[in-house]
């Protein structure tokens, strides 16, 4: 797993935001489309595409899509 | 001076009581004076149970409702009932767009597919009395919609409508079947698939009574359906909510 095809992954589970938008920096609750939903399908992405499990509590912890590739790789 | 309240010398089925609702269940019922089977999947978890249970005469026997042979052997060890509670169920928590075809077997299969055979498997070995009362524990999930749970709703809300029918095709004899249907209740199934257990403590607030519910809260009301003192009661899908319209 390389940060730039996870950013791209992250990103693809936003429905109306610019994938632009979106980089390894990117603070992902500021942006207008989070919701709790959103947090759900990244907990989903992290367990269909990448086979780790994390938490609502882990992914509460992290602010930056780096925190999340961080996050998932340690496990 | 007799109350209807009792379940005094009643043979009652439990499954799912190797912990959270089912073991409070079965807990309550042999306070009531039941004498229970329970089953599970743990045997060491089922033990614990039957340890904590009032009066003699239970027996737990350890079967994987998914498994056919295990339910036989479980309906072949069963004396006839005057209560089951179908309580085995599983909690789930996938958005609807990443649904996969083994979250959507894994939950109604336990859910609603083998309460389904083994309530079939009950009638054929005539196995309930008349008169019996038949419980299942459904979810207010059914009525109130929340995000990520599409599929544990819809395997509830499947249940919910055969045990109607159900009732309608057991009332002649005069056994009544009926769902229970909590709100938020503490046991691990809230807990599924990475949901913080920090956030629904603070979430617990906004339910009117101020809390989730106790699986003794269920206890309490299944204990009242399957008792005598709800002996017109048929059909119906009791709402236990704690005050709060929402999960």
């Amino acid at each position: 797993m390389d940060i730039k095809e996870f950013v791209q992954t992250f990103a693809q589970q936003f429905e109306d935001t610019d994938p632009a938008e979106i980089t390894a920096d990117t603070e992902f609750r500021e942006l207008d489309e989070w919701s709790s939903l959103t947090g759900m399908c990244i907990m989903a992405m992290a367990k269909t595409q990448y086979g780790k499990i994390i938490t609502g509590k882990e992914l509460k912890e992290c602010e930056t899509v780096k925190d999340v590739f961080d996050l998932i790789s340690s496990k | 001076m007799t109350t209807p309240y009792t379940l005094v010398d009643k043979n009652i089925l439990i499954t799912g009581a190797s912990s959270g609702i089912g073991r409070a269940i079965a807990i309550l019922c042999s306070r009531m004076g039941a004498k229970c089977c329970i089953t599970g999947r743990n045997a060491e978890r089922l033990e614990d149970t039957l340890s904590q249970m009032q009066g003699d005469g239970h027996q737990a026997i350890v079967a994987d409702l998914l498994n056919e042979e295990d339910r036989a052997v479980l309906v072949n060890a069963l004396p006839k009932l005057d209560g089951v509670v179908q309580n085995a169920g599983v909690g789930s928590r996938v958005p609807c767009k990443f649904v996969t075809q083994t979250d959507i077997d894994q939950v109604f299969t336990i859910n609603t597919f083998s309460p389904i055979l083994l309530q079939k498997e009950l009638m054929q070995g005539k196995k309930l009395s008349a008169g019996a009362s038949v419980v299942f524990i459904s979810s207010m999930a059914v009525k109130y919609p929340s995000v990520g749970n599409a599929i544990y709703s819809a395997s509830k809300g499947a249940i919910q409508a055969y045990a109607q029918v159900l009732a309608l095709e057991l009332a002649p004899r005069k056994i009544r079947v009926n769902c229970v249907c909590p709100a938020m209740i503490w046991t691990d199934l809230v807990t599924a698939d990475g949901i913080d257990k920090d956030d629904l403590i603070k979430d617990q607030a906004k339910y009117p009574l101020g809390r989730y519910g106790s699986p003794e809260d269920v206890a309490d009301l299944v204990g009242f359906i399957l008792s005598p003192a709800s002996s017109w009661m048929t059909g119906s899908c009791v709402e236990l909510t704690g005050g709060g319209n929402e999960l």
